[in-house]
């Protein structure tokens, strides 16, 4: 259990049997009041987010959470099949759950996975992964007209803008948590 | 650590507060921080020491001197408060409180302009956005509820959530502009205050805001010992009810109580007093150490 003067930015709690994240967090006390902790929590399955303000005697069950280390498979229509490299259980993550991340995620790419009861409610990919480029204008050489980035399509079907020089079957670096090029990367 | 600059200022801020009260005739005192027993406040939670206790306030033993004859004194020294951390908060602070005789709260609301104005004309800062001219706000508790809050004092008093409306719909409002006085508290959280003979349903206890941070507490002193002591019970009351372990009453408190007539005392925090004149947001701008870095 947490009380109230445990609660911080960032800690996660259990409440009506949902997980929630603190966003928010501000200790007042008015002149010889009681100690009041104003919050904003954050659904962590939902993202829905409401603001409370708590006081001292009040009481918090620390949200059953466990990240464990995972494997993607493969996926099926709205059905993404991870692996748990500990033991080898599979489970089953359905696509909307994962959000923006399926950008991102090939096969056998190893993921954290946020576990709250026992169940899936979210997918952490490594900050840096390496996609293979399937569609790219040719960079007309020669073209100084200005623009200095274009437009191109990696092996997940994901787009993004690009320097002019990348071409089809380069493999290049994306931020997974801005979604932009880094790097080309040389095999 | 805080920066040479930030140390060079705030020792200018405390000796041109000294500088003022020796001007003004106070004796500066200095008084023991651990103490066998503290005076009982529902909502201040102290430290522990051995089987003694970490001062939350230095009013105890000022009080004690100003029962012994003294008309006029002031303190700056450590106090310290359990869990309380925030961006305004500290568990160890540095306070400023003042006594003296034969005054009331409004002696001490007009003193404090006077305070602020020679600090401000020492240091050559003044708070921002805020004009420290004469005369300052000055806004009943029940006036500033009708302004800013959806529901009156009495209904914030009877749901208990006074605490809650005050920080969240009144506070972000004062001290904007110009300093407030929130002033004439309910007599339920008169605290040390004595009530207004006039009107016993109000406390003469006010508040000084800046900017909508709380500087400081005074009041027109409770002199009545009897009164005081059922005053403690109801706070120790409260702690109680609340898990914590209680201690024993202030008995030489009390009993040199009855030898002050009429009396006027206040606490300024001196670290927030540090942030409104050096324009800081948060606490740990201001002090030389915060406690995460010790």
């Amino acid at each position: 259990m947490y009380s109230a003067s445990d609660l911080r930015k960032g800690l996660k709690i259990e409440i009506d049997g949902e997980p929630y994240v603190v966003v928010r967090f501000d200790f007042s006390k008015p002149g010889k009041g009681q100690a009041l902790y104003r919050t904003k929590m954050r659904n962590m399955v939902t993202g829905n987010a409401f603001e409370r303000t708590y006081r001292s005697n009040d009481k918090f069950k620390k949200a059953p959470l466990e990240e464990r280390s995972m494997q993607f498979l493969y996926s099926q229509g709205e059905e993404y099949n991870f692996m748990d490299t500990k033991t080898y259980d599979q489970i089953v993550i359905m696509k909307d759950q994962i959000g923006d991340q399926v950008n991102f995620l090939v096969d056998n790419m190893e993921v954290d996975v946020l576990m709250f009861n026992d169940n899936p409610i979210g997918v952490t990919l490594p900050n840096f992964v390496n996609l293979e480029v399937t569609r790219a204008d040719p960079w007309a050489k020669g073209d100084t007209s200005g623009t200095d980035t274009k437009p191109v399509t990696v092996e997940t079907g994901y787009e993004l803008q690009v320097p002019p020089f990348i071409d089809e079957g380069d493999k290049i670096q994306i931020d997974t948590r801005s979604g932009e090029y880094m790097t080309r990367v040389k095999e | 650590m805080l920066e040479i600059s930030g140390l060079k200022r705030r020792a200018r801020l405390i000796q041109a507060i000294r500088h003022f009260f020796v001007l003004h005739g106070y004796l500066e005192v200095d008084t023991p921080v651990r103490l066998p027993c503290l005076l009982p406040e529902a909502y201040i939670e102290p430290e522990i020491s051995g089987n003694w206790y970490l001062q939350t306030s230095p009013e105890i033993c000022m009080k004690r001197i100003l029962a012994a004859g003294i008309p006029k004194i002031f303190q700056i020294c450590k106090c310290f408060r359990r869990h309380e951390r925030g961006n305004r908060h500290l568990p160890e602070l540095t306070m400023l409180e003042w006594y003296r005789r034969d005054s009331d709260y409004h002696d001490l609301m007009a003193e404090c302009e006077e305070l602020f104005l020679f600090l401000a004309n020492e240091l050559d800062m003044t708070p921002t956005n805020c004009n420290l001219d004469s005369p300052w706000q000055r806004l009943t508790v029940a006036e500033a509820f009708s302004l800013y809050a959806e529901i009156s004092l009495s209904e914030a008093l009877a749901s208990n959530f006074f605490d809650e409306i005050l920080v969240r719909d009144i506070e972000p409002h004062l001290g904007q502009k110009r300093p407030t006085f929130l002033y004439d508290y309910p007599a339920e959280l008169a605290s040390l205050s004595c009530l207004k003979s006039a009107d016993p349903a109000v406390a003469e206890r006010f508040e000084l805001y800046i900017n909508g941070l709380e500087l400081a507490n005074g009041f027109s002193e409770l002199t009545d010992p009897i009164e005081q002591r059922t005053r403690f019970e109801k706070e120790l009351k409260i702690a109680r009810s609340l898990g914590r372990a209680t201690q024993a009453m202030p008995e030489n408190f009390l009993r040199d109580l009855g030898q002050i007539d009429q009396a006027a005392g206040i606490a300024l925090g001196i670290d927030r007093l540090a942030m409104t004149f050096f324009g800081a947001e948060r606490i740990d701008e201001v002090v030389a150490f915060i406690p995460e870095e010790l």
